[in-house]
Parts: structure tokens; C-alpha cells; sequence
């Protein structure tokens, strides 16, 4: 059993109350950061962790912190990314929905690092009944004295606020976020400047993903260079991985980075298999928009080294082998499944999402779809695989945000590995979804 | 759509004056309004325009979207931007019950166009179009955080997950012989069918 910093108490009865999440050592990171540490000494730890941003982008967390611009007299804010939408992702639907107090317990002691008097968690509206239980959550924070004035009899006072959104992919994205916070359409801003210098309501603002925050607190508690300790080189702590497709024990996991993948797709401690005693074909390591890798690949780097679940083994090799930690999102695929039609199903996503305001992602990602829909019809001529990659290759570093590559990536894998069955459908003229059969029919582990 | 209709007491023919907060909305509006300074008031749009959908009828009719300019002292050109940018928002009139069928890769791949096709037969409907007693419009959706508990539907706020042909007619008879609007204000549901 790997160490869980995150999630080890998610079977405990009532954990979702500040009662029992007390009980079990809960809100300790807020007593020890307001009572024993300057912010600055927080932040130090943070630093010290080696702890990147669970988000996807992975980007060192207290280096971000670092970036905050503190000018007297101009309120900062911290922004808890709690828009999670990148298919094959629901882990910070998990954390917020089973440990509530988890998130509000990080964004406390998070906030008092920054120096910020008050913090916003975004949720996506989709997720509208984990608002309702964070709110209820923060209702008992504010009645034991945890959020409001004097926190725990200190001088620090913080106010936590939750705005739903309206159903918008763009809107994990930190600007679009924060143009949606302030009541607009998410459309991502251009950078510089950041959002640590001009943010929310064009205040300096720290914007970090739900398990980033979460994670704060074992980190002020068992300190940053423990922490570190944890996990393989630059890929520090623990992560959570959200499990789906067809394994036999899909759901979320919390790991120690540098499990190897194998373990962790066939080990009964994580999904236990592939399901209906099939073999696998294909994995999307994390969430949508990372390339996704066959077997062999997944499993064994080019160099023949098995593969570990960590920020640099799945990059090895870089996407002409490789593919990314991303957030975690670990899609597995069976043999019967369909490359073409799963891209579809990602064209379709990128293309829905996209907010139109650069013209190459807004008329790329239709494009995209539009083809591999002639592929599914059984219209598309051998040439339309090289109309792809030329439509993806021509979003992939022209548009202000990372949906235009979120976009671009995947079209660019399942060709790169997969080509030979983007040929044969449109060799046969048709298209015949072998992977459509009794899926409904779930064999447990 | 194949027929219209807005299932509200609130709310009938689209007439201005009909358009209004009660007492008990107005308080919501007026909580959320607090979570940002004063002079930041549009922030609260997007919540608002959620709480303004449950109460008339469903949907966002042009004249509710102006009513929400004015609670907000904000004009109705900056309603109407972002109501027509997120998908949660109606802008046509829909069904009591929404169903929303999500389609992406983990779901699709655990029987999500097998669902579709069951409900589409079930309720004689097609994607987007609503059945003729006003009950229920079925759409799909893109990715909805289910991906380890595909596949799924949600209705109102309501998620209904790990379903199976059975689960799924349970779940429409419930909610027909409830008739009911749902909201995503709603919450009842939650994965209890």
C-alpha cells in the first residue's frame, strides 16, 4: 500500500462533517500555519515540497505562489480551479464531494500564505449538488470559527466564497476562469499579464486546482522536505488518478507517483485488469488532451524501461513515444475498442468547447470533426488521414490558450500510432463499430 | 423542437410584468450578490441566470434575460453574451425534465450511444427534440466528471450513474409521474435511482 496523504480517510462514516474531519486531525494545517508560521514560511514549505499543479499543467505550485505581486493596498485573491471537465477527469469531484472540508482546510491555510482576505472556489455548474455540499461545509467552517474575522483567535480574517459556473470546458483555464468569475463569457485572456499580477477583477490572484490546495495542508504539517521524500525525482507527494474505461475497478486512486503503470492497471489494489478477460489496446494516460499511447508504449518506454506513473517517465520520449501526467485522467481502452470513433468522440468535445476567439481552434476543431464524422459514414478517402494532420498541425501553437493544442494533440497521436486503422476504414469505405457491443453488461472485479 | 412549452405556475406568456423575483428568490439573489464588493456586482451573472431558469419556466426568454439586467444594473446586451456562451443556460423553451446523456470517450466507451438509443426509443423523441406532452427533452452532454461511474445521465442537478436499461426506465418513470420542472437547483435525485 502506497502512502495517501489525500484520501485516506474517504471510508470513514460522517467525514464530510467538520465533526468528524476534526476528529480524524482535520483544519491541524490551519492551527499550525495561523499559530506557529509567517506566510512567507507556508510558502517556503510549499516551495520545499516540490508539489506541481494537479490541474494538468503541472507547473511548480510555489513557484506560482512566488509570482503574486503584493502592492499595499490592492486586495489579492486566491482561486480554487474547481471546473474540472477534461474527459476521463472526476478526482477533485471526488475530494470535494466525500472530504469537503479537505479543500476548505487548504484554501485557509493557502490564503494565509498569499496574504489574500478573501478566496473563490469555481465549480463547474454541471456540478451543482458538490457547490451545494461545499457551501455546507463552509457554513460550518464559518460557525467554529475557521473562516470570518480572527480566525482562531489570530489576526488573520479570510472570507470563502463558491460561484457556479454555466458549462464551459474553456473555463478551467485560469483567464477564462476569471473572466467568468467576474460574470463574462470564458474566453481566455492574452498573457502577460498574469494573473499573480493582474487577476481577478484585475487584483493579483493565485489560481490553483482543487488537489493543489488540498495538498497545502499535509505539507505544513509534515513539512516540505518530507514531502518531498515522497514520490521519484521532480515528481513529488501523491497524486490522484481518476480510473475509467474498461478495467474492472474503475474510480479514483490516490498513488504515490512512480507506481508503475503496470501495476496500476492490472494490481488489484488500483483497476484490477481489463475487464471481460479482454487485452488492452490503448491508454490516455491523462485526460483528453494528451496523446494517447498503445500498449506497448504505455507500458514500456522506447528504451524497453517499464514506465512509471510520474511527470517525466510518461513524457519520455516526448509525444513520439510518450504522452503526459496531465490531471491524471487514466482512460483505458480494450482490443475491441475503435480508435476512429473514440477520436470522434474527442473531436466532438474540443469542437463543442471551443470558444471561438482564435479562428484556428474555432474552425479547426469543426474541421476535425467534420472528417473523422467521414470516417464513421464510411466517406473518407486515404488522403483525409493526411488532411488531419494537416488541420491539427496548423492549430498547435496559434491560439492564446491550450485548447487549440488540447485539441491538436490527441488527433495527432491516434494517427501517429493508430494510422493503419484510419486507413482501413477509409479503405473499406466502411465503418464497423466493433467496439459497440455489450457494454452495459459490466463484469465487477 | 418538436413542441414548446414552459411548465411554470411563476410564469405564463412571456409577459414582462409576470417577471419577477419572489420574495424567496430575491433573497438567493441577494446572498449571492453579497459574495463580491459592491462595485463587482456583475460577477454574480452567472449564478443569478441559474436561479432565474428555475424560477421562469426552464428557460432564459429574452424577457427574463432583461429582468436580470436590471436586478443587476447591467445591460441586457451583457446577459445575453454569456447566457448564449454556456451550455447550461436554455435560450428556447425545453421540457420539464431535461435529460442530459453524456457522450464522451469513458462513457461512450462504456455503452453511452446505447443509452441514447434506449431513451430515444422510450420516449419516441430524437436528440433535441422534446416529447409531445412537455415532459422531457432529451440532449446529450459533452464530458460530466462520471467518466469511473459511466455511463450516465443528468437530470436538474441530479446525477444518475452506472446505468443499465432498467435503471434508466426507472429513472423516466419517477420522474413522469412526478411531472415536475426540474432544476438544477434540484438535488433530490442525486444517484438514489
Amino acid at each position: 500500500m502506497g502512502k495517501k496523504l489525500l484520501i485516506h480517510n474517504d471510508k470513514v462514516p460522517g467525514i464530510a462533517t467538520l465533526e468528524v474531519y476534526r476528529a480524524h486531525g482535520g483544519y491541524a494545517s490551519v492551527e499550525k500555519a495561523l499559530k506557529t508560521m509567517t506566510p512567507d514560511q507556508v510558502t517556503d514549505e510549499v516551495k520545499k515540497s516540490g508539489l506541481r499543479g494537479r490541474g494538468g499543467a503541472g507547473f511548480p505550485t510555489g513557484l506560482k505562489w512566488s509570482f503574486l505581486a503584493k502592492p499595499e493596498g490592492v486586495p489579492r485573491y486566491l482561486v480554487c480551479n474547481a471546473d474540472e471537465s477534461e474527459p476521463g477527469t472526476f478526482k477533485d469531484r471526488y475530494l470535494m464531494e466525500v472530504i469537503p472540508h479537505a479543500l476548505i482546510e487548504g484554501m485557509i491555510t493557502s490564503s494565509y500564505a498569499l496574504g489574500a482576505k478573501s478566496s473563490y472556489i469555481y465549480i463547474r455548474g454541471e456540478y451543482f449538488y458538490v457547490a451545494r455540499i461545499i457551501e455546507t461545509a463552509i457554513k460550518e467552517a464559518y460557525a467554529a470559527g475557521l473562516l470570518g474575522q480572527n480566525i482562531l483567535g489570530t489576526n488573520f480574517s479570510h472570507d470563502c466564497y463558491v460561484q457556479v459556473g454555466g458549462g464551459a470546458y474553456i473555463c478551467g483555464e485560469e483567464t477564462a476562469l476569471l473572466e467568468s468569475l467576474e460574470g463574462k463569457r470564458g474566453n481566455p485572456r492574452i498573457k502577460p499579464p498574469f494573473p499573480a499580477v493582474a487577476g481577478l477583477w484585475g487584483c493579483p490572484t493565485v489560481v490553483n486546482n482543487v488537489e493543489t490546495i488540498a495538498a497545502v495542508c499535509p505539507i505544513v504539517m509534515m513539512g516540505g522536505e518530507e514531502y518531498a521524500k515522497i514520490g521519484i525525482g521532480k515528481s513529488t507527494g501523491t497524486k490522484l488518478i481518476s480510473a475509467s474505461g474498461h478495467i474492472n475497478k474503475p474510480g479514483v486512486y490516490e498513488i504515490e507517483l512512480g507506481v508503475p503503470v503496470e501495476e496500476f492497471i492490472y494490481s488489484e489494489e488500483y483497476c484490477g485488469g481489463i475487464r471481460n478477460g479482454k487485452k488492452m489496446k490503448a491508454v490516455v494516460a491523462g485526460g483528453s488532451s494528451v496523446p494517447i499511447l498503445p500498449t506497448e508504449l504505455i507500458l514500456k518506454t522506447a528504451k524497453g524501461e517499464p514506465r512509471l506513473m510520474t511527470y517525466e517517465s510518461l513524457a519520455d520520449g516526448g509525444f513520439q513515444t510518450g504522452t503526459m501526467l496531465g490531471s491524471g485522467g487514466f482512460i483505458v481502452m480494450d482490443e475491441d475498442t475503435s480508435i476512429v470513433k473514440n477520436l470522434f468522440t474527442f473531436a466532438r468535445f474540443y469542437h463543442h468547447e471551443s470558444c471561438g476567439q482564435c479562428s484556428p481552434c474555432r474552425e479547426g476543431t469543426g474541421w476535425m470533426e467534420k472528417i473523422l464524422k467521414k470516417f464513421l459514414n464510411g466517406t473518407a478517402n486515404e488522403s483525409d488521414v493526411e488532411l488531419l494532420w494537416d488541420i491539427q498541425s496548423k492549430i498547435e501553437g496559434k491560439t492564446i490558450c491550450p485548447l487549440g493544442e488540447a485539441a491538436a494533440w490527441p488527433v495527432a497521436a491516434a494517427i501517429r500510432h493508430f494510422k493503419n486503422e484510419f486507413l482501413e476504414v477509409a479503405k473499406s469505405k466502411k465503418f464497423v463499430d466493433v467496439s459497440h457491443y455489450n457494454r452495459l453488461n459490466k463484469v465487477t472485479a | 423542437m418538436s413542441s414548446q412549452t414552459h411548465g411554470t405556475q411563476h410564469f405564463d406568456k412571456n409577459k414582462r410584468a409576470d417577471i419577477k423575483f419572489n420574495a424567496e428568490a430575491m433573497a438567493i439573489v441577494q446572498t449571492i450578490i453579497s459574495h463580491y464588493p459592491p462595485e463587482k456586482i456583475k460577477s454574480a451573472l452567472l449564478p443569478v441566470l441559474h436561479v432565474a431558469q428555475a424560477e421562469f419556466g426552464g428557460w432564459l426568454s429574452p424577457e427574463t434575460m432583461d429582468y436580470v439586467a436590471s436586478v443587476l444594473k447591467i445591460k441586457p446586451i451583457e446577459v445575453f453574451e454569456v447566457a448564449s456562451f454556456y451550455t447550461m443556460y436554455n435560450l428556447v423553451p425545453v421540457g420539464k425534465c431535461v435529460i442530459e446523456v453524456c457522450q464522451t470517450s469513458s462513457c461512450w466507451l462504456c455503452g453511452a450511444e446505447d443509452i441514447i438509443k434506449h431513451i430515444e426509443k422510450k420516449l419516441n423523441i430524437k436528440v433535441g427534440e422534446t416529447t409531445k406532452d412537455g415532459m422531457f427533452t432529451l440532449k446529450t452532454a459533452e464530458c460530466l466528471g462520471s467518466c469511473g461511474t459511466a455511463p450516465m445521465i443528468q437530470v436538474g442537478a441530479s446525477f444518475h450513474e452506472n446505468l443499465t436499461y432498467e435503471k434508466v426506465d426507472k429513472i423516466l418513470d419517477k420522474y413522469k409521474s412526478e411531472g415536475k420542472q426540474r432544476n438544477y437547483t434540484d438535488l433530490d435525485y442525486h444517484n438514489t435511482i
